[in-house]
């Protein structure tokens, strides 16, 4: 077991390429909790940023500007009574969130945070990715039956309508991505490739925006960025967030889907939903905006600008830290506040200590060599610029919730079969077409 | 299995709906009756509304009201003309100051007096500051039920420096019971005007800014353009008054077509739609939000000096006899009939609220819609259930 242990930490592939179970589990765990964290630092940061969008503070009480809040509303949760309508189906009841979140959370299994970060790199990695995600949805329609209840049930109705609108100009927008892989070596970006085929790996199609030195979302322009937005609106829908959040409707149909549900099993609605959020906000990153691929890796080469993009993760995290230090400096100076200061004082440190550790990974790992200080900090960087770019879609996701009144369903319904299926089916004919002229 | 819902203990009364459905199998694909509220997001209170679907058709619609019945006429009859005062303002407690003055107003006709010239003006300055911030909660509140959640926190940062006004005018914020029978029972504070004033130049950029955020919004127009429509016949058919009414077209205000308190003093105009719909009805909202600030802006500057109490017995004692007095109030007609038997107490008082009568319309308005429209629909008739129920 330790020399399987051992044996990975020199390889440059997947855990699933290399077939080394003990790794893959640790892969997933690791992904587990990070996807948690996220979920529970999104929690935060939406409601902060949606504050301030509304001219309010957000949480301010529990922890330092609110930053237990999510922790304390978790432990409510758990705690709280456990509660399945007398006349639900009791079975599909309980099952429904667990539907939702392992199909939220499944889908990781095949997003590459890096080259060989990744649990394993399927030769159909988007289709799988596409289809499990889309089963997140019958959780969402499995909870509005089984709630036995008229505003769950239209909730349900009005999600798997949805899907069907969205997922075929989502899928369309996808392909248009997919062919763009099988342009390897031909036209103006002039790189050595293998040949016609495309992918459908995760892995693939990074390494093929890698080597045709452009990001999908600016190839043929503006076809690329065509497809990219058509994605970019069906994923909104895809994971029913504002403006297209019409299955828990709270002021039409209260809470929608989730009326019924309370305590636990609600949370982990929300955790699926904040999960699948990341999910899909990943798989746009990975077709159009090169996944974990640095900023202009091509324009700033060489050691130098390397050493100069690894710093980033260590400044972004001292960045962090320098903030929560003057949130201490600026708290008030009575001594109601002396707790919430000292703790985020402690946070503060805490982050600046992640940040000097990164700082000194980045210093130390400079070198070129095949070093496990240099391999970790490319792995670092990887991770921190697929991080990021996901980032910007969760700000958006925020964002569009702040400005946009909801779509109605009808209306919904024409937007996804009216404008974006045929622009979606445009588009991917003139890639093809483009394509083929390049070629 | 029994239907989730036991359609059967609804009260005989409501039934117009066809509520009496036979033993259904579980969920078939008959028509869906189900109870939007009285404990619903957004039915503003505790309005039940009973629809019946066809899918998320709205097939007809039935209006439950009543709990928040307070029995507010029943109590004017036992109480003093003074003492029932501020009972009004807790009828449409987002524009308690408009109840006041068409109480007020109407027992000055019965009694045959009149407010001092400076009592009107401040009654009018304060009643159209009341009409926009009654008009700010209608935009946030109908924002949201939208699903567009940020307005409303805009709009009620700016509802509070009106409701400041208020505080520093008679020290209540919401139920002001700002005047008194004869006039005003206080005198304006040191620096009124300007407060006022400042609040004018303060206000119009934010109008600006609310109409940013809404008027050319795609999802808006879309949630907004040809729902809800009522044609000016069914409306004027219906009672239906205020914004509801001048959005399909009719060019009706008290304010001009029945001057009341001195607003034939000034100046202003009366928007008016064209269509008949949420948006128009949004847009005229919007735009009486500007003569209201225009109407306010000619009244502060010319407040006369003088008393602010008129000729009033210490006990009011109106003659006998019987009067209805009408203002616009921000949601439509406010009317007062009152009786008198001769005595220090109101024989009976009734009261004609916006609100209740608007809602009569609600039914032509979101038959054949869905159930989305309701919710906004019922945000663009702006009721109040304290007014609805009284």
């Amino acid at each position: 077991m330790l020399t399987s242990f051992m044996s990975y930490l020199g390889s440059t592939m997947t855990p699933g390429q290399a077939g080394n179970q003990l790794w893959a589990l640790i892969y997933v765990l690791i992904i587990f909790a990070g996807v948690s964290v996220a979920v529970i630092c999104m929690n935060w940061i939406e409601r902060k940023a949606l504050a301030h969008f509304q001219i309010r503070l957000g949480p301010m009480r529990v922890g330092p500007h609110g930053l237990m809040q999510p922790f304390a509303d978790a432990l409510k949760l758990m705690l709280k009574e456990d509660i399945i309508p007398a006349e639900a189906d009791q079975f599909v009841f309980w099952v429904a969130p667990l539907i939702g979140l392992l199909a939220a959370f499944t889908v990781y299994t095949v997003i590459p945070f890096g080259p060989s970060q990744a649990v394993s790199d399927m030769n159909i990695g988007i289709l799988f990715m596409l289809g499990v995600s889309s089963l997140g949805v019958l959780g969402i329609v499995v909870a509005g039956w089984a709630s036995n209840s008229h505003y769950p049930l239209m909730g349900a109705l009005r999600s798997s309508a949805q899907m069907v609108s969205y997922e075929v100009a989502m899928g369309l927008a996808v392909v248009s991505a997919v062919l763009l892989t099988s342009l390897h070596g031909i036209g103006i970006y002039g790189v050595t490739g293998n040949g016609d085929t495309g992918t459908l790996s995760m892995i693939g199609i990074v390494q093929a925006q890698q080597e045709q030195h452009v990001w999908f979302i600016f190839k043929f322009f503006p076809l690329g960025l065509i497809a990219f937005v058509i994605f970019a609106i069906a994923m909104v829908a895809e994971v029913n967030r504002a403006p297209f959040d019409l299955a828990e409707a709270e002021s039409e149909l209260t809470a929608g889907f989730h009326t019924e549900y309370s305590g636990l099993r609600w949370s982990l609605f929300m955790l699926a939903e904040y999960a699948a959020m990341i999910a899909v906000s990943s798989i746009a990153v990975t077709l159009w905006l090169g996944g974990w691929v640095r900023p202009f890796p091509n324009l700033l080469q060489g050691t130098a600008w390397d050493f100069i993009f690894s710093l980033f993760p260590g400044l972004t995290f001292l960045g962090l830290a320098g903030v929560a230090l003057l949130g201490t400096v600026r708290m008030p100076s009575h001594s109601f506040f002396k707790i919430q200061k000292i703790g985020l004082g402690v946070f503060g440190m805490l982050l600046g200590s992640l940040a000097l550790l990164l700082l000194v990974i980045a210093i130390a790992g400079r070198s070129a060599d095949m070093s496990l200080a240099a391999r970790f900090n490319e792995g670092i960087g990887y991770v921190y610029w697929f991080v990021l770019k996901v980032a910007v879609f969760m700000y958006l996701f925020i964002w569009y919730r702040a400005t946009w009144p909801r779509y109605r369903f009808d209306q919904l319904m024409s937007v996804g079969w009216k404008v974006l299926l045929p622009i979606s089916l445009g588009v991917l004919m003139l890639t093809a077409v483009v394509g083929v002229l390049v070629k | 299995m029994s239907s989730p819902v036991n359609d059967k203990t609804l009260p005989n009364a409501v039934s117009n709906l066809d509520l009496e459905a036979p033993d259904k199998p579980y969920l078939d694909s008959n028509e869906l009756i189900i109870n939007m509220g009285p404990q619903h997001p957004a039915t503003h209170g505790v309005l039940r509304v009973i629809l019946k679907l066809d899918g998320e058709k709205v097939l007809g619609t039935e209006c439950v009201i009543g709990y928040l019945h307070r029995g507010v006429e029943k109590i004017a009859e036992n109480r003093t003309y003074t003492m029932f005062n501020p009972y009004v303002d807790r009828m449409d407690y987002c524009a308690a100051v408009s109840n006041g003055l068409g109480y007020c107003e109407a027992v000055e006709k019965l009694m045959n007096v009149e407010a001092p010239a400076r009592a009107q003006y401040i009654r009018v300055i304060l009643t159209e500051l009341n009409r926009i911030a009654s008009h700010q909660l209608w935009l946030g509140t109908h924002a949201l039920d939208i699903g567009a959640m940020t307005p409303l926190f805009y709009t009620f940062r700016d509802r509070e420096e009106i409701l400041k006004i208020f505080e520093k005018y008679c020290g209540a914020r919401l139920t002001t019971h700002a005047f008194r029978i004869g006039g005003c029972q206080y005198e304006t504070y040191a620096g009124f005007e300007k407060d006022v004033t400042n609040f004018l130049t303060f206000f119009a950029p934010k109008i600006d800014e609310y109409e940013t955020l809404l008027t050319t919004n795609r999802i808006w127009l879309e949630r907004t353009k040809n729902v809800g429509v009522i044609s000016a016949k069914d409306a004027i058919a219906l009672g239906v008054t205020g914004p509801v009414l001048r959005a399909s077209g009719v060019k009706w205000d008290i304010r001009k077509a029945l001057p009341y308190a001195n607003y034939s003093k000034f100046d202003f105009e009366i928007p008016i739609g064209t269509n008949g719909d949420t948006y128009d009805r949004y847009l005229v909202r919007m735009m009486e939000m500007r003569q209201s600030m225009r109407i306010i802006e000619q009244a502060v500057g010319g407040i006369p000096e003088g008393p602010i109490m008129g000729k009033v017995p210490k006990v009011i004692k109106p003659p006998v006899g019987e009067i209805y007095h009408s203002i616009e109030a921000p949601k439509g007609e406010l009317g007062y009939f009152i009786v008198s038997d001769g005595s220090t107490q109101p024989y009976r008082v009734r009261v004609r609220p916006p609100s209740f009568v608007n809602l009569q319309a609600l039914d032509i308005m979101v038959r054949g819609a869905l159930v989305a429209d309701v919710v906004a629909v019922i945000g663009t008739i702006d009721i109040v259930l304290g007014e609805v129920d009284r």
